[in-house]
Protein backbone atom coordinates (compact mmCIF):
# COMPACT_ATOMS: atom_id res chain seq x y z
CA UNK A 1 0.00 0.00 0.00
CA UNK A 2 1.44 3.33 -1.09
CA UNK A 3 2.01 5.80 1.70
CA UNK A 4 -0.49 8.60 1.89
CA UNK A 5 -0.66 11.51 4.32
CA UNK A 6 -4.33 12.25 3.94
CA UNK A 7 -7.22 10.00 2.95
CA UNK A 8 -10.01 12.01 1.35
CA UNK A 9 -13.22 10.04 1.70
CA UNK A 10 -15.04 9.68 -1.61
CA UNK A 11 -18.57 10.92 -1.00
CA UNK A 12 -19.30 11.34 -4.72
CA UNK A 13 -19.57 14.66 -6.50
CA UNK A 14 -17.21 16.54 -8.75
CA UNK A 15 -14.45 19.01 -7.93
CA UNK A 16 -12.50 17.06 -5.32
CA UNK A 17 -9.30 17.82 -7.22
CA UNK A 18 -9.14 21.36 -5.86
CA UNK A 19 -8.72 19.82 -2.42
CA UNK A 20 -6.07 17.37 -3.64
CA UNK A 21 -4.20 20.29 -5.26
CA UNK A 22 -4.38 22.26 -2.00
CA UNK A 23 -2.60 19.43 -0.19
CA UNK A 24 -0.15 19.15 -3.11
CA UNK A 25 0.81 22.79 -2.54
CA UNK A 26 1.70 21.82 1.04
CA UNK A 27 3.77 18.88 -0.25
CA UNK A 28 1.32 16.38 1.20
CA UNK A 29 -0.01 13.31 -0.57
CA UNK A 30 -3.78 13.11 -0.48
CA UNK A 31 -5.81 10.35 -2.06
CA UNK A 32 -9.50 10.04 -2.78
CA UNK A 33 -10.75 6.67 -1.51
CA UNK A 34 -13.64 4.56 -0.23
CA UNK A 35 -11.32 1.81 1.00
CA UNK A 36 -11.99 1.28 4.73
CA UNK A 37 -8.51 -0.13 5.41
CA UNK A 38 -6.81 2.79 3.70
CA UNK A 39 -8.98 5.26 5.62
CA UNK A 40 -8.40 3.52 8.96
CA UNK A 41 -4.62 3.53 8.45
CA UNK A 42 -4.27 7.07 7.11
CA UNK A 43 -2.56 9.55 9.46
CA UNK A 44 -5.30 12.05 8.66
CA UNK A 45 -8.72 11.86 7.10
CA UNK A 46 -10.78 14.47 5.27
CA UNK A 47 -14.52 14.16 4.85
CA UNK A 48 -15.28 16.54 1.99
CA UNK A 49 -18.70 17.29 0.69
CA UNK A 50 -20.07 18.34 -2.61
CA UNK A 51 -23.73 17.70 -3.31
CA UNK A 52 -26.62 16.85 -1.02
CA UNK A 53 -26.62 15.34 2.49
CA UNK A 54 -28.96 12.41 1.75
CA UNK A 55 -27.04 11.31 -1.35
CA UNK A 56 -23.71 11.52 0.48
CA UNK A 57 -24.97 9.55 3.52
CA UNK A 58 -26.38 6.90 1.17
CA UNK A 59 -23.00 6.59 -0.52
CA UNK A 60 -21.22 6.33 2.85
CA UNK A 61 -23.60 3.67 4.16
CA UNK A 62 -23.33 1.59 0.97
CA UNK A 63 -19.65 1.10 1.74
CA UNK A 64 -20.12 0.86 5.52
CA UNK A 65 -18.14 4.05 6.07
CA UNK A 66 -20.98 5.59 8.10
CA UNK A 67 -20.12 3.01 10.78
CA UNK A 68 -16.35 3.45 10.47
CA UNK A 69 -16.02 7.26 10.55
CA UNK A 70 -17.33 7.90 14.10
CA UNK A 71 -14.75 5.42 15.43
CA UNK A 72 -11.72 6.96 13.70
CA UNK A 73 -9.09 8.14 16.18
CA UNK A 74 -6.76 10.16 13.91
CA UNK A 75 -7.51 13.83 13.07
CA UNK A 76 -10.60 14.02 10.86
CA UNK A 77 -11.53 17.22 9.03
CA UNK A 78 -15.07 17.65 7.68
CA UNK A 79 -15.37 20.37 5.05
CA UNK A 80 -18.62 22.08 4.00
CA UNK A 81 -21.20 19.28 3.62
CA UNK A 82 -18.62 17.01 5.27
CA UNK A 83 -18.85 19.22 8.39
CA UNK A 84 -22.64 19.03 8.33
CA UNK A 85 -22.50 15.22 8.14
CA UNK A 86 -20.76 15.20 11.54
CA UNK A 87 -24.07 16.27 13.13
CA UNK A 88 -26.95 14.00 14.16
CA UNK A 89 -29.18 14.83 11.24
CA UNK A 90 -29.81 17.27 8.41
CA UNK A 91 -33.00 18.86 7.19
CA UNK A 92 -31.59 18.45 3.68
CA UNK A 93 -33.41 15.29 2.65
CA UNK A 94 -34.38 14.67 6.34
CA UNK A 95 -31.45 12.32 6.76
CA UNK A 96 -29.72 10.85 9.80
CA UNK A 97 -26.03 11.70 9.74
CA UNK A 98 -22.93 10.52 11.63
CA UNK A 99 -24.03 11.83 15.07
CA UNK A 100 -20.53 12.75 16.21
CA UNK A 101 -21.78 16.19 17.20
CA UNK A 102 -25.30 16.71 18.56
CA UNK A 103 -27.85 18.83 16.74
CA UNK A 104 -29.65 19.19 13.44
CA UNK A 105 -28.36 21.03 10.39
CA UNK A 106 -31.08 23.40 9.21
CA UNK A 107 -32.07 25.20 6.03
CA UNK A 108 -30.79 28.78 6.03
CA UNK A 109 -33.50 31.42 5.96
CA UNK A 110 -33.47 34.21 3.43
CA UNK A 111 -34.02 37.79 4.54
CA UNK A 112 -34.32 41.10 2.68
CA UNK A 113 -31.06 41.66 0.81
CA UNK A 114 -29.64 38.29 1.88
CA UNK A 115 -29.48 35.71 -0.85
CA UNK A 116 -29.56 31.92 -0.34
CA UNK A 117 -27.38 29.97 -1.10
CA UNK A 118 -24.85 31.76 1.05
CA UNK A 119 -22.06 32.14 -1.53
CA UNK A 120 -18.97 34.24 -1.09
CA UNK A 121 -16.47 35.48 1.44
CA UNK A 122 -17.67 35.90 5.00
CA UNK A 123 -16.04 36.35 8.36
CA UNK A 124 -15.59 33.70 11.00
CA UNK A 125 -15.08 34.75 14.60
CA UNK A 126 -13.12 32.19 16.60
CA UNK A 127 -14.56 31.87 20.11
CA UNK A 128 -12.49 29.07 21.60
CA UNK A 129 -8.95 27.79 21.46
CA UNK A 130 -7.94 24.91 19.26
CA UNK A 131 -4.45 24.08 17.92
CA UNK A 132 -5.68 24.05 14.31
CA UNK A 133 -6.44 27.79 14.52
CA UNK A 134 -3.40 28.85 16.58
CA UNK A 135 -1.84 30.84 13.75
CA UNK A 136 -5.04 32.58 12.68
CA UNK A 137 -6.38 35.93 13.85
CA UNK A 138 -9.51 36.07 16.00
CA UNK A 139 -11.51 36.99 12.90
CA UNK A 140 -10.76 35.93 9.35
CA UNK A 141 -12.50 35.48 5.99
CA UNK A 142 -13.36 32.17 4.40
CA UNK A 143 -15.13 31.22 1.18
CA UNK A 144 -18.61 29.73 1.74
CA UNK A 145 -20.99 27.90 -0.60
CA UNK A 146 -24.03 26.40 1.16
CA UNK A 147 -27.79 26.57 1.80
CA UNK A 148 -27.92 24.60 5.07
CA UNK A 149 -26.14 25.56 8.27
CA UNK A 150 -25.16 23.99 11.58
CA UNK A 151 -26.53 25.11 14.95
CA UNK A 152 -24.35 26.74 17.60
CA UNK A 153 -23.73 24.53 20.63
CA UNK A 154 -21.01 23.54 23.10
CA UNK A 155 -18.87 22.11 20.27
CA UNK A 156 -18.84 25.38 18.31
CA UNK A 157 -15.42 27.00 18.01
CA UNK A 158 -16.19 29.61 15.35
CA UNK A 159 -19.31 31.41 14.24
CA UNK A 160 -20.39 33.27 11.13
CA UNK A 161 -23.43 35.37 10.27
CA UNK A 162 -25.74 35.35 7.27
CA UNK A 163 -29.40 36.08 8.11
CA UNK A 164 -28.45 34.65 11.52
CA UNK A 165 -25.46 33.23 13.37
CA UNK A 166 -24.42 29.68 12.61
CA UNK A 167 -21.50 27.42 13.47
CA UNK A 168 -18.71 27.79 10.91
CA UNK A 169 -16.17 25.74 12.91
CA UNK A 170 -16.92 22.83 15.24
CA UNK A 171 -14.62 20.45 17.09
CA UNK A 172 -15.06 17.37 19.20
CA UNK A 173 -12.11 15.23 20.23
CA UNK A 174 -10.22 14.36 17.03
CA UNK A 175 -12.98 15.71 14.75
CA UNK A 176 -12.93 19.20 13.26
CA UNK A 177 -15.60 20.55 10.96
CA UNK A 178 -15.46 23.76 8.96
CA UNK A 179 -18.29 25.12 6.85
CA UNK A 180 -16.16 27.18 4.44
CA UNK A 181 -13.70 25.80 1.90
CA UNK A 182 -10.08 26.05 3.12
CA UNK A 183 -8.85 25.08 -0.36
CA UNK A 184 -10.56 28.23 -1.66
CA UNK A 185 -9.91 30.58 1.27
CA UNK A 186 -6.49 31.94 0.26
CA UNK A 187 -3.98 32.42 3.10
CA UNK A 188 -6.44 31.73 5.94
CA UNK A 189 -7.46 28.45 4.33
CA UNK A 190 -3.88 27.39 3.81
CA UNK A 191 -3.16 28.18 7.47
CA UNK A 192 -6.04 25.92 8.55
CA UNK A 193 -4.81 23.05 6.40
CA UNK A 194 -1.32 23.51 7.91
CA UNK A 195 -2.89 23.48 11.37
CA UNK A 196 -4.75 20.28 10.53
CA UNK A 197 -1.53 18.67 9.29
CA UNK A 198 0.24 19.63 12.51
CA UNK A 199 -2.27 17.81 14.74
CA UNK A 200 -0.86 14.65 16.35
CA UNK A 201 -1.98 11.45 14.67
CA UNK A 202 -3.13 8.32 16.49
CA UNK A 203 -4.18 6.21 13.52
CA UNK A 204 -4.48 2.50 14.24
CA UNK A 205 -2.16 0.93 11.69
CA UNK B 1 -25.57 58.67 10.74
CA UNK B 2 -22.37 59.35 8.82
CA UNK B 3 -20.59 56.92 6.52
CA UNK B 4 -17.94 56.09 9.07
CA UNK B 5 -20.39 54.93 11.73
CA UNK B 6 -22.34 52.85 9.19
CA UNK B 7 -19.08 51.25 8.20
CA UNK B 8 -18.26 50.45 11.82
CA UNK B 9 -21.62 48.75 12.32
CA UNK B 10 -21.27 46.62 9.20
CA UNK B 11 -17.77 45.67 10.27
CA UNK B 12 -19.02 44.32 13.59
CA UNK B 13 -22.23 42.63 12.46
CA UNK B 14 -20.57 40.51 9.80
CA UNK B 15 -22.08 39.29 6.56
CA UNK B 16 -20.91 38.56 3.05
CA UNK B 17 -18.39 40.85 1.46
CA UNK B 18 -18.89 42.36 -1.99
CA UNK B 19 -16.72 40.44 -4.41
CA UNK B 20 -14.07 41.89 -6.71
CA UNK B 21 -13.73 39.58 -9.69
CA UNK B 22 -11.02 39.67 -12.33
CA UNK B 23 -11.99 38.29 -15.70
CA UNK B 24 -9.35 36.78 -17.91
CA UNK B 25 -10.55 36.48 -21.49
CA UNK B 26 -8.70 33.51 -22.89
CA UNK B 27 -7.96 32.94 -26.55
CA UNK B 28 -5.85 30.00 -27.65
CA UNK B 29 -4.62 29.55 -24.05
CA UNK B 30 -3.51 33.18 -23.53
CA UNK B 31 -5.20 36.11 -21.83
CA UNK B 32 -6.48 38.74 -24.27
CA UNK B 33 -8.55 41.90 -24.11
CA UNK B 34 -10.47 43.75 -26.81
CA UNK B 35 -12.57 46.90 -26.82
CA UNK B 36 -16.32 46.32 -27.02
CA UNK B 37 -15.63 42.64 -27.64
CA UNK B 38 -13.46 43.35 -30.70
CA UNK B 39 -9.79 43.57 -31.71
CA UNK B 40 -8.37 41.19 -29.11
CA UNK B 41 -4.73 41.38 -28.21
CA UNK B 42 -2.60 39.25 -25.91
CA UNK B 43 -2.04 40.69 -22.42
CA UNK B 44 -0.34 37.82 -20.59
CA UNK B 45 0.02 34.23 -19.44
CA UNK B 46 -3.02 32.67 -17.85
CA UNK B 47 -1.41 30.99 -14.82
CA UNK B 48 0.91 33.92 -14.11
CA UNK B 49 -1.92 36.47 -14.24
CA UNK B 50 -4.22 34.26 -12.12
CA UNK B 51 -1.53 33.96 -9.45
CA UNK B 52 -0.82 37.70 -9.54
CA UNK B 53 -4.48 38.59 -9.00
CA UNK B 54 -4.79 36.05 -6.21
CA UNK B 55 -1.75 37.60 -4.48
CA UNK B 56 -3.27 41.07 -4.84
CA UNK B 57 -6.43 39.91 -3.06
CA UNK B 58 -8.92 39.27 -5.85
CA UNK B 59 -11.98 37.43 -4.48
CA UNK B 60 -12.66 35.34 -7.55
CA UNK B 61 -11.48 34.75 -11.10
CA UNK B 62 -13.45 34.11 -14.25
CA UNK B 63 -11.56 32.41 -17.06
CA UNK B 64 -13.53 33.03 -20.19
CA UNK B 65 -12.59 31.19 -23.38
CA UNK B 66 -14.07 33.76 -25.72
CA UNK B 67 -13.30 31.79 -28.84
CA UNK B 68 -14.93 28.58 -27.70
CA UNK B 69 -18.52 29.19 -28.73
CA UNK B 70 -18.06 30.84 -32.12
CA UNK B 71 -15.58 28.21 -33.19
CA UNK B 72 -17.84 25.44 -31.83
CA UNK B 73 -15.36 23.83 -29.52
CA UNK B 74 -15.08 23.62 -25.77
CA UNK B 75 -12.40 24.97 -23.46
CA UNK B 76 -9.26 22.93 -23.07
CA UNK B 77 -9.23 21.51 -19.55
CA UNK B 78 -5.42 21.35 -19.42
CA UNK B 79 -5.14 25.06 -18.66
CA UNK B 80 -8.02 24.75 -16.20
CA UNK B 81 -5.99 22.23 -14.25
CA UNK B 82 -2.83 24.33 -14.50
CA UNK B 83 -4.71 27.22 -12.91
CA UNK B 84 -6.37 24.97 -10.29
CA UNK B 85 -3.00 23.68 -9.15
CA UNK B 86 -1.79 27.13 -8.13
CA UNK B 87 -4.96 29.07 -7.26
CA UNK B 88 -6.62 28.99 -3.81
CA UNK B 89 -9.49 31.38 -4.43
CA UNK B 90 -12.63 30.34 -6.30
CA UNK B 91 -12.64 30.44 -10.08
CA UNK B 92 -15.20 29.97 -12.78
CA UNK B 93 -14.64 28.71 -16.31
CA UNK B 94 -16.76 29.87 -19.23
CA UNK B 95 -16.84 29.20 -22.92
CA UNK B 96 -18.59 26.71 -25.17
CA UNK B 97 -19.81 24.31 -22.48
CA UNK B 98 -22.73 22.47 -24.07
CA UNK B 99 -23.25 19.27 -22.11
CA UNK B 100 -22.79 17.54 -18.78
CA UNK B 101 -19.61 15.76 -19.78
CA UNK B 102 -17.83 18.96 -20.75
CA UNK B 103 -18.97 20.58 -17.50
CA UNK B 104 -17.87 17.57 -15.44
CA UNK B 105 -14.44 17.59 -17.10
CA UNK B 106 -13.92 21.25 -16.18
CA UNK B 107 -15.18 20.83 -12.59
CA UNK B 108 -13.04 17.73 -12.16
CA UNK B 109 -10.05 19.71 -13.42
CA UNK B 110 -10.49 21.93 -10.36
CA UNK B 111 -12.84 24.75 -11.39
CA UNK B 112 -15.47 25.78 -8.81
CA UNK B 113 -18.12 26.91 -11.25
CA UNK B 114 -18.94 26.73 -14.91
CA UNK B 115 -20.57 29.58 -16.77
CA UNK B 116 -22.71 29.17 -19.84
CA UNK B 117 -23.91 31.85 -22.21
CA UNK B 118 -24.63 31.14 -25.89
CA UNK B 119 -25.34 27.41 -25.31
CA UNK B 120 -27.97 28.36 -22.71
CA UNK B 121 -29.71 30.54 -25.29
CA UNK B 122 -29.67 27.71 -27.83
CA UNK B 123 -30.78 25.11 -25.25
CA UNK B 124 -32.23 26.65 -22.03
CA UNK B 125 -32.89 23.20 -20.51
CA UNK B 126 -29.11 22.79 -20.33
CA UNK B 127 -29.20 25.08 -17.26
CA UNK B 128 -31.53 22.66 -15.47
CA UNK B 129 -29.52 19.58 -16.45
CA UNK B 130 -26.35 21.17 -15.11
CA UNK B 131 -28.02 22.35 -11.88
CA UNK B 132 -29.53 18.91 -11.26
CA UNK B 133 -26.20 17.20 -11.80
CA UNK B 134 -23.78 19.54 -10.04
CA UNK B 135 -25.97 21.84 -7.92
CA UNK B 136 -27.06 25.38 -8.73
CA UNK B 137 -24.07 26.82 -6.88
CA UNK B 138 -21.83 25.58 -9.74
CA UNK B 139 -23.98 26.97 -12.52
CA UNK B 140 -23.43 30.55 -13.62
CA UNK B 141 -25.30 32.03 -16.55
CA UNK B 142 -23.55 34.82 -18.41
CA UNK B 143 -25.72 37.27 -20.30
CA UNK B 144 -24.40 39.73 -22.87
CA UNK B 145 -26.87 42.57 -22.99
CA UNK B 146 -26.90 45.45 -25.48
CA UNK B 147 -29.09 48.53 -25.13
CA UNK B 148 -30.80 49.09 -28.49
CA UNK B 149 -33.30 51.95 -28.80
CA UNK B 150 -33.81 52.02 -25.04
CA UNK B 151 -34.45 48.25 -24.88
CA UNK B 152 -32.09 45.72 -23.30
CA UNK B 153 -31.50 42.85 -25.74
CA UNK B 154 -29.57 39.60 -25.27
CA UNK B 155 -26.74 38.95 -27.72
CA UNK B 156 -25.18 35.58 -28.43
CA UNK B 157 -21.83 34.41 -29.82
CA UNK B 158 -20.21 37.68 -28.77
CA UNK B 159 -16.66 36.27 -28.79
CA UNK B 160 -16.45 36.80 -32.56
CA UNK B 161 -17.79 40.10 -33.97
CA UNK B 162 -18.72 38.37 -37.24
CA UNK B 163 -20.74 35.66 -35.48
CA UNK B 164 -22.49 37.90 -32.91
CA UNK B 165 -26.26 37.91 -33.28
CA UNK B 166 -29.39 39.02 -31.51
CA UNK B 167 -30.61 36.14 -29.37
CA UNK B 168 -34.25 37.05 -29.95
CA UNK B 169 -34.76 37.75 -26.26
CA UNK B 170 -35.15 40.76 -24.03
CA UNK B 171 -32.66 40.80 -21.14
CA UNK B 172 -34.91 41.09 -18.08
CA UNK B 173 -37.30 38.22 -18.96
CA UNK B 174 -34.25 36.07 -19.75
CA UNK B 175 -32.82 36.85 -16.29
CA UNK B 176 -36.08 35.63 -14.76
CA UNK B 177 -36.18 32.52 -16.90
CA UNK B 178 -32.63 31.38 -16.18
CA UNK B 179 -33.28 31.62 -12.43
CA UNK B 180 -36.38 29.44 -12.79
CA UNK B 181 -34.30 26.95 -14.76
CA UNK B 182 -31.74 26.67 -11.94
CA UNK B 183 -29.02 29.27 -12.48
CA UNK B 184 -27.13 29.85 -9.23
CA UNK B 185 -25.52 33.13 -10.26
CA UNK B 186 -25.85 35.61 -13.11
CA UNK B 187 -23.11 37.68 -14.71
CA UNK B 188 -24.63 40.58 -16.63
CA UNK B 189 -22.24 41.95 -19.25
CA UNK B 190 -23.48 45.36 -20.32
CA UNK B 191 -21.99 45.51 -23.82
CA UNK B 192 -22.43 49.26 -24.41
CA UNK B 193 -20.04 49.71 -21.50
CA UNK B 194 -17.56 46.94 -22.23
CA UNK B 195 -13.96 48.04 -22.48
CA UNK B 196 -14.75 51.77 -22.65
CA UNK B 197 -14.24 52.43 -18.89
CA UNK B 198 -17.08 54.94 -18.54
CA UNK B 199 -18.69 53.21 -15.55
CA UNK B 200 -20.96 50.22 -15.00
CA UNK B 201 -24.49 50.45 -16.37
CA UNK B 202 -25.95 51.02 -12.90
CA UNK B 203 -29.47 51.62 -14.26
CA UNK B 204 -29.63 48.32 -16.12
CA UNK B 205 -27.98 46.46 -13.24
CA UNK B 206 -30.42 47.92 -10.70
CA UNK B 207 -33.31 46.79 -12.92
CA UNK B 208 -31.76 43.32 -13.07
CA UNK B 209 -31.17 43.30 -9.29
CA UNK B 210 -34.86 43.97 -8.64
CA UNK B 211 -35.79 40.65 -10.27
CA UNK B 212 -32.64 38.65 -9.53
CA UNK B 213 -32.73 36.55 -6.35
CA UNK B 214 -29.44 34.75 -6.91
CA UNK B 215 -26.04 36.46 -6.76
CA UNK B 216 -25.71 39.08 -9.50
CA UNK B 217 -22.33 40.12 -10.89
CA UNK B 218 -21.84 43.39 -12.76
CA UNK B 219 -19.64 43.35 -15.84
CA UNK B 220 -18.60 45.96 -18.37
CA UNK B 221 -17.50 49.56 -17.92
CA UNK B 222 -15.21 49.70 -14.88
CA UNK B 223 -12.76 52.57 -15.25
CA UNK B 224 -12.25 54.16 -11.84
CA UNK B 225 -12.37 53.24 -8.16
CA UNK B 226 -15.56 55.26 -7.87
CA UNK B 227 -17.28 53.12 -10.53
CA UNK B 228 -16.97 50.10 -8.25
CA UNK B 229 -18.41 52.00 -5.28
CA UNK B 230 -21.29 53.23 -7.44
CA UNK B 231 -22.27 49.82 -8.72
CA UNK B 232 -22.35 48.34 -5.21
CA UNK B 233 -24.22 51.31 -3.73
CA UNK B 234 -26.63 51.99 -6.59
CA UNK B 235 -27.23 48.53 -8.06
CA UNK B 236 -26.74 46.31 -4.97
CA UNK B 237 -24.80 43.73 -6.97
CA UNK B 238 -22.94 40.94 -5.15
CA UNK B 239 -19.80 41.30 -7.18
CA UNK B 240 -18.16 43.54 -9.74
CA UNK B 241 -16.13 42.07 -12.56
CA UNK B 242 -13.47 43.85 -14.56
CA UNK B 243 -10.66 42.99 -16.92
CA UNK B 244 -8.80 45.80 -18.70
CA UNK B 245 -8.44 48.12 -15.69
CA UNK B 246 -6.69 45.31 -13.84
CA UNK B 247 -4.64 44.06 -16.80
CA UNK B 248 -3.41 47.58 -17.57
CA UNK B 249 -2.75 48.32 -13.86
CA UNK B 250 -5.09 51.31 -14.02
CA UNK B 251 -6.68 49.99 -10.84
CA UNK B 252 -4.77 48.08 -8.18
CA UNK B 253 -6.90 45.59 -6.26
CA UNK B 254 -5.49 46.35 -2.75
CA UNK B 255 -6.09 50.10 -3.22
CA UNK B 256 -9.54 49.39 -4.67
CA UNK B 257 -10.52 47.38 -1.62
CA UNK B 258 -9.23 50.03 0.79
CA UNK B 259 -11.17 52.64 -1.16
CA UNK B 260 -14.38 50.59 -0.97
CA UNK B 261 -13.92 49.98 2.75
CA UNK B 262 -13.54 53.69 3.37
CA UNK B 263 -16.79 54.18 1.41
CA UNK B 264 -18.53 51.86 3.90
CA UNK B 265 -18.67 48.85 1.59
CA UNK B 266 -17.88 45.50 3.13
CA UNK B 267 -14.90 43.86 1.44
CA UNK B 268 -12.34 41.18 2.27
CA UNK B 269 -9.04 42.77 3.19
Amino acid sequence: MAFIDVAIIDTGGANINSLVFAFDRLNVTAQLTRDADLIRAAPRVVLPGVGAAAASMKRLSESGLDQLIPHLTQPVLGICLGMQLLFESSQEGSVKCLAIIPGTVEQMLSAPGLRIPHIGWNQTTVNAEHPIFDELPHQFFGYFVHSFAAPINEFTVGTCRHSRDFASIVTRDNFVGIQFHPERSADAGQQILRGFLSLGSTARV
Amino acid sequence: MNLESISKISATTGGLTRRIIACLDVRHGQVVKGVQFRNHRVVGDIVQLSQQYRDEGVDELVLYDITASPESRTVASDWVERVARVIDVPFCVAGGIRDLNQARQILNSGADKISINSPAIADPALITRLADEFGSQCVVVGIDSLRVDGQYRVKSLTGDPHATQDAGRATLPWIQQVQELGAGEIVLNCMNQDGVRSGYDVVQLAAARAICHVPLIASGGAGTYQHFAEVFQQSDVDGALAASVFHKSLIAIPELKSFLKRAGIRVRL
